[in-house]
Parts: C-alpha cells; sequence; structure tokens
C-alpha cells in the first residue's frame, strides 16, 4: 500500500525541558509534514523524554528533516526506525454500544484478537487491544460490525530489538 | 552607596551583568520598559564596564548586535522589554539567524504568576521567536541564570553561529541570587562539530585531483570558522579559482588572480559561466542558496559536487552531492590540504580569463550619476581598506560587485533575510566592534528610512559612519523586476516624499549632511565625508532614477539563462522564490 510506504517511526530521545516538543514539531509542520501519533514518556533516567513519532509525508524530504530534528539543542538523537527490526506497540481502547443480546458476538472478536473487556454495562463495553498496529488494525476493522461509540489509540510506541539503541 | 552593594545579595538582574561581564560582553544594544527596567537598574547598580547603547527602536538593537558580531566574531547583544519592544527585534533575529550570526537576546517578561494571563505588555517571546533562534530560554528561577547565560553564548557562538533568546520575567530578574556564579553547563544535546572524517576527506582529495575544470565555492561558513588562509593555500595549491557569496566576500581578497568574485543572481558574468562550465564544484561553507544555484535540478549536472559544511543538515538539502564533509572549513581543508597537489587547470584559468575580458562588470557612463560609479571611485579611493555594510535592493548589489573586498568580515550584508533597514545599524555595531577602522554604509533610500531613527544613536556616540544613500528615489530592486517581467508596469515603487536626507542628517546634533549630483564631484564629496569624523556623515547621492543591476539570472532559472545586459525581448515572469 502506497501510504505504508509514506508512513515514517522515528524515535526521539530528549532532554525533559519546556518547549522541546514545540521545537520538534515546528520541524514537521514547517514543511509539512502530517503528525499522525506522537508518544512522549519520561526515560529510564527521568531528566530525559523518549518520543515515538509516526508520520506520513514525502519520503524524500525526510532525511533532512530527521537532521533538522537532530540537531535541535534539546534532542540528543533522532532515528527513523522505519526499516529497523524493532518491536513497535501500541494500545487501542474501543466502546461499543452493544444489548445483551449481541454481547456474544462482540466476545467472539474480543477471544479472536486476545484483546480484553475492561469495562461492562447494560448498554456497552470498552474494548481493549494491544499489539504490533497491524492487529489493532484488523480488530478495529472487525470491531466495527458492530457500533462503535468512540475509538481512542495510544500511537505508536518503539524500541529497538538487540543491542541497537533505540 | 556602590560599597553598600558589595555586601548585600545579588537579584537575578546584577547577577546576569557578572554572567555577561565573564562571557567579555563590551556592549549592548537596548531599550527598556517595565518588565526590563530592573536589568536596566543593574547596569547602574554594578557599576559595570559593559556600555549601554540605547537605540531608538528594537529592531536597529537587533541589527547593530548583528553588525557588531559579523564586525568581530563576537556574540552580540541585546536588551529589551517584554511585549512590542520583544517583538520589534524580531526581524533583527531572523536575519541574524538566517545568515548564522552569533547574538545573545535578553528579554524582559512579565510576572511568572502572569504569564499566560494576557498581563500588560505580554507576549508569547518564547514561542514567536521559536522558529528563528537556534535555541531559547524562559526563565523561572533567577539561580538559573548563570548556567543559562554560559549556554546562551556557548551555544550562539559555536557549530553553526546563531541567535539565542532568554526571556526574564521581572520577578526573575529582580528575585533574590542565591545560587552559583560560574556552573557548568548542561546540554547533553548538544554536539556543535564533528570530527572530520578522514575517509570522507580523502575521497575529496582523491575527486579533486581528477579534475581539470574546478571551481571552489566559498561561503560565509569558511568566514566563520576562520578558514581565509586555508582557503587561500587550498586555490593556490590546486591552481583554481574561487568564486564566493555574498556572505562569503573577503574569504578570498578579490583582487587575487583566481578571485572570480560573487556568483549568483547578480555576480559576476565570468564567476557564473565558470560555475556553467566547471567539471568539479566545491562548496566551503555555503548552504547552495536558491539566489546562487537557480534552478537546482540543473546547478552543475554534470559537475562532480563535493560540500563542506558544519551543518550535517545542510548535505544534500538544495543539491545532491557526490562527496561531502561534515565538519568545520578550516579543520576540514586542514586535513584535505596535505592530500592534494596542484591540478591541471592552465587551458581552464585561460578559458574563464576570456570571460572576464569580454563580460567584465561595467556600467554606461553617459547620463546621469550612476551609483556603479560613485561604489567604483570608493573602491579605489579605499582600495578595500574600510568596513562595509549594505541595506537590501539594487545598491546591496552595486556594492557588491563593485566594492572589492580583500579581509573577511569587512563586507556586512543581509544575505538569507534579505532585510531592508539592515544596513545602518549594522554599520553603528560594526563602528563600536572596529572603533578603528572606517566604516560606510551603503543604503537605499527606501531601506534607510525604515531605520534611518538611530542617526541619534549614531550622534550620540559620535560614531564617524559614512552613510552613503544611493538615492534613486524608487524602491530600485522591485522597480527593475517590474520593469523587466512585468511590462515596467510600476506598482508601489515610487518614493515620492522623500526627505532631504542631507538636510535630515544637518538636523541631527553632530551629524553631517552632504549632497552629490554630479559625477564629477564624486570624489571630492567621498572625500569631503571620510574627512568629518565628529559623528555620522550621510551623503545624499541623487542617482539616474532607472538603471538597472546586470548581470542577472532571473530568480528560478539556471545560471546558463543569465542576462549579461538588458535583453530587448520580453522576458517571462520569474517562477523561483521572490
Ligand atoms: C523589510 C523589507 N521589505 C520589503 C523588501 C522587498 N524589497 C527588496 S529590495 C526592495 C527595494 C529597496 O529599495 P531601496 O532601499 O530604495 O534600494 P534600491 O533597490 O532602490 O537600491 C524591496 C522593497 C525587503 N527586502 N525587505
Ligand atoms: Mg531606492
Amino acid at each position: 500500500m502506497n501510504i505504508e510506504q509514506n508512513t515514517h517511526t522515528l524515535s526521539v530521545y530528549v532532554s525533559n525541558r519546556p518547549g522541546v516538543l514545540a521545537r520538534i514539531a515546528q520541524v514537521f509542520s514547517r514543511r509539512g509534514y502530517n503528525i499522525e501519533s506522537l508518544v512522549v514518556s519520561p526515560a529510564k533516567d527521568g531528566d530525559f523524554s523518549r518520543m515515538t513519532i509516526g508520520l506520513s509525508g514525502d519520503p524524500d524530504g525526510l532525511e533532512q528533516i530527521i537532521r533538522q530534528v537532530g540537531k535541535l539543542v534539546d534532542v540528543l538523537s533522532c532515528v527513523d526506525h522505519t526499516d529497523d527490526s524493532a518491536v513497535v506497540r501500541e494500545l487501542a481502547m474501543v466502546k461499543v454500544r452493544v444489548d445483551a443480546e449481541h454481547r456474544i458476538g462482540v466476545l467472539q472478536i474480543v477471544e479472536h484478537f486476545a484483546c480484553k473487556t475492561v469495562d461492562l454495562t447494560d448498554t456497552s463495553m470498552i474494548i481493549m487491544s494491544t499489539g504490533a498496529s497491524e492487529k489493532v488494525d484488523a480488530f478495529i476493522r472487525m470491531i466495527k460490525s458492530f457500533e462503535v461509540v468512540e475509538l481512542v489509540r495510544t500511537g505508536k510506541v518503539l524500541m529497538a530489538r538487540g543491542d541497537q539503541p533505540t | 552607596m556602590k560599597s553598600n552593594q558589595t555586601n548585600s545579595p545579588m537579584d537575578g538582574a546584577q547577577a546576569l551583568v557578572k554572567c555577561l561581564e565573564a562571557q567579555g560582553v563590551e556592549y549592548i544594544f537596548g531599550l527598556s520598559g517595565g518588565s526590563a527596567i530592573p536589568i536596566f537598574d543593574a547596569l547602574v547598580t554594578t557599576g559595570t564596564k559593559i556600555e549601554l547603547i540605547l537605540v531608538r527602536h528594537e529592531q536597529g538593537a537587533a541589527h547593530m548586535a548583528d553588525g557588531y558580531a559579523r564586525a568581530t566574531g563576537k556574540p552580540g547583544v541585546v536588551l529589551v522589554t517584554s511585549g512590542p519592544g520583544a517583538t520589534n527585534t524580531i526581524t533583527g533575529i531572523m536575519t541574524a539567524h538566517m545568515d548564522s550570526v552569533p547574538m545573545v537576546i535578553l528579554t524582559g517578561q512579565t510576572i511568572t504568576p502572569m504569564i499566560g494571563k494576557d498581563a500588560f505588555q505580554e507576549a508569547d517571546v518564547f514561542g514567536l521567536t521559536m522558529p528563528v533562534v537556534k535555541h531559547s530560554y524562559l526563565l523561572k528561577n533567577p539561580n538559573d541564570i548563570p548556567r543559562v547565560v554560559k549556554e546562551a553564548f556557548h551555544i550562539a557562538g559555536t557549530g553553526r553561529p546563531g541567535p539565542v533568546l532568554m526571556d526574564l520575567p521581572k520577578d526573575v530578574s529582580s528575585g533574590k541570587f542565591t545560587g552559583e556564579l560560574d556552573p557548568p553547563m548542561n546540554l547533553p544535546g548538544y554536539h556543535p562539530v564533528r570530527e572530520v572524517d578522514a575517509a570522507a576527506v580523502s575521497r575529496i582529495a582523491d575527486a579533486l585531483s581528477r579534475s581539470v575544470r574546478p571551481v571552489i565555492l566559498a561561503g560565509h561558513g569558511a568566514m566563520i570558522s576562520g578558514a581565509e588562509q586555508e582557503v587561500l593555500q587550498l586555490a593556490e595549491t590546486l591552481n583554481a579559482p574561487v568564486t564566493t557569496t555574498l556572505l562569503g566576500k573577503g574569504v578570498i581578497p578579490e583582487t587575487h588572480p583566481l578571485s572570480l568574485g560573487m556568483l549568483g543572481m547578480h555576480g559576476t558574468a565570468y564567476a557564473n559561466k565558470a560555475v556553467v562550465e566547471c567539471d568539479l564544484i566545491m562548496s566551503i561553507g555555503s548552504r547552495f542558496d536558491d539566489r546562487i544555484i537557480g534552478q537546482a535540478d540543473r546547478f552543475c549536472r554534470d559537475a562532480v559536487r563535493i560540500h563542506i559544511d558544519v551543518d550535517v543538515a545542510e548535505i544534500d538539502k538544495m543539491i545532491k552531492v557526490h562527496h561531502s564533509c561534515v565538519g568545520d572549513a578550516k579543520e576540514v581543508l586542514k586535513a584535505l590540504l596535505p592530500q592534494v597537489g596542484q591540478l591541471n587547470t592552465e587551458d581552464w584559468l585561460r578559458r574563464i580569463d576570456g570571460y572576464r575580458n569580454r563580460y567584465p562588470l561595467r556600467y554606461g557612463k553617459q547620463g546621469g550619476l550612476k551609483a556603479q560609479q560613485i561604489l567604483d571611485e570608493l573602491y579605489k579611493m579605499t582600495q578595500g581598506k574600510i568596513v562595509v555594510t549594505t541595506d537590501v535592493g539594487q545598491h546591496q548589489m552595486w556594492a557588491a560587485q563593485f566594492l572589492k573586498t580583500i579581509r573577511p568580515n569587512d563586507f556586512i550584508s543581509s544575505g538569507g533575510a534579505g532585510t531592508m533597514g539592515f544596513g545602518f545599524p549594522a554599520a553603528i555595531g560594526a563602528q563600536f566592534g572596529r572603533p578603528k577602522d572606517q566604516v560606510w554604509t551603503i543604503v537605499g533610500d527606501g531601506g534607510f528610512q525604515m531605520t534611518l531613527c538611530e542617526l541619534a544613536t549614531a550622534c550620540v556616540s559620535k560614531l564617524p559612519i559614512k552613510i552613503l544613500v544611493l538615492n534613486n528615489h524608487y524602491l530600485g530592486m522591485v522597480r527593475q523586476w517590474q520593469e523587466l517581467f512585468y511590462d515596467d508596469r510600476k506598482s508601489g515603487v515610487d518614493l515620492v516624499g522623500n526627505p532631504d536626507f542631507a538636510r535630515l542628517a544637518d538636523s541631527y546634533p553632530g551629524a553631517k549632511g552632504l549632497t552629490l549630483k554630479r559625477t564629477a564631484d564624486i570624489r571630492k564629496i567621498l572625500q569631503r565625508a571620510m574627512d568629518y569624523n565628529d559623528g555620522p556623515c550621510v551623503i545624499n547621492a541623487e542617482c539616474e532614477k532607472t538603471e538597472n543591476v546586470f548581470p542577472m539570472i532571473p530568480a528560478g532559472r539556471p545560471l546558463e539563462d543569465m542576462l549579461i545586459d538588458r535583453p530587448r525581448k520580453k522576458l517571462e515572469k520569474p517562477t523561483g522564490s521572490t
């Protein structure tokens, strides 16, 4: 798929300082890149944060943009892990409007995708799906045959395999 | 009073001044206001030797700091108040950012509890300036001031230099300081210069050895790195010609037989022809700006392209190159020099000399007073031993063409931003930085009016700056484009309402005004300006109104499409940027 080719996953390691996210976001927005997903959290050492950025846009300019992010004073490293061997995971929660009568159909999908129900009422369920993005996508496609009220995804988080640094 | 001060604890602003002293700051260019008063106060209470230069508009302060930095290589310092004071500096910060000029901007800010609540004269200066600074800080604690000052100067002046902003809330600058005056920096993400990659240098040496038609392109980066000796040595060793960007003027003496002068949109015909016909181009500290490459995908299409730059993000940005080396220009050249020898360039240099003779820079001598001739005479009278700043427009390009530059840091112009209003305040900064040198600023009648309020600033300090107003009563460069590309439809370029610049100067205490109308008087008037040293001197030169700058490569066109002179046929509108 074309979209796949233009989707990149970057891991950015930054000093945990005010403004760092705005500076990074500006580099992308100035060049017309759309940030599809963004996860920011404290790293092992609390002075630093780890960002995982899912992006779409022209792959040609991306190399230069990565360098521009890399040169920001608060950025320690910016690596494109798109083709790397890295573990990529995300989490999604889906709220489905479903009554007792149809619940069993939903539960079949939950079981198939090894999801969890994390909230259950007479009229609704919240289902949590974790795993590779493709798996989460597939689950969401299936669950859409029921009445999905809300959908929340964390966006990808990524870690390089083996001795490779993220 | 003073003796009490030393015993009583400092406030943030006083610590700030101490830290600026420790950085060797000589001058601060600024203008006060509510939230900056504690800092201005500290300039008095600390008894510091740092001299405050009071400007008349904050944009001028930024350009002065910029001119000071370019003339000396040391960071310029700006101090302004919050809100409008700070936003007035943004054009100047952007100008410095585009041209990699080290600058530290101190802005007052409302007190921290009021930030984000639309307090009086509050503006999100940290956010507003983010795209035009190398780095910035919003201070929250007086005790952070010393570390931040140290980091700010370090970041501004190292690697690829640039402006760094410190936003200082009033409660931080007036809060009690209980910290350490000389703490370590904390910049784990900042690695401004890479070690020179020996393998990359060898590949470049190898590529050079195969070239018979090389061109060296020297830019501002070569100057910032202080690589002029190495560039000259490389050119002479290879026997290769050198062209420079506008900001690279002075990296190699433009009187040197291997110098081709400036290339690009209004560069010399022989520089542009050499670039079109070369088999190898090696940029040392230029970023292949659109003003010099024209149409990117046609630029040196069949030549080997080499790029040396301190900023990795510049490599392959505008044009794809075959070889590159990321690092400080001087260091890279030092590694390269032992690996290169003389090339067989006799035929090539002969061919270029042919172009030099056939297409010299020239101007018509008949008709009214020619700006080019004034500059030509100024060069002949001074032999490049002056510091020149320019504004932006036709006069800027003529200055670049006719005022040959011999030494680095002697030609100061807003290149990347093309900021009208830059020239005169930049000259003030340059004169402060280089008190022994004769400083000239070449300005247009349009741009000069954007910042001429700084005549007062120059008068107060009795700066003997020579201000040459090349007055064509037009926004000349735009008029030229309208003439060439828009059927001479003039729209918004006629500067009716200009003052008499000489009489205007005379109305300032200590300034002198001169008028130049006849070609025969050029030397006499220039000499009079040189002889007046009690303050600024404005020469109002009433020039031919509709003269055009040539050669010219229409924006976005390949260098092959250079116009040596005014074409008879109608030209298409340019497709390139601005
Ligand atoms: C702040 C700013 N506004 C507009 C421009 C666009 N511009 C470039 S050159 C020019 C004309 C400059 O006129 P003048 O200062 O009289 O110089 P001349 O070209 O006549 O020598 C203009 C308007 C600019 N570069 N900077
Ligand atoms: Mg003009």
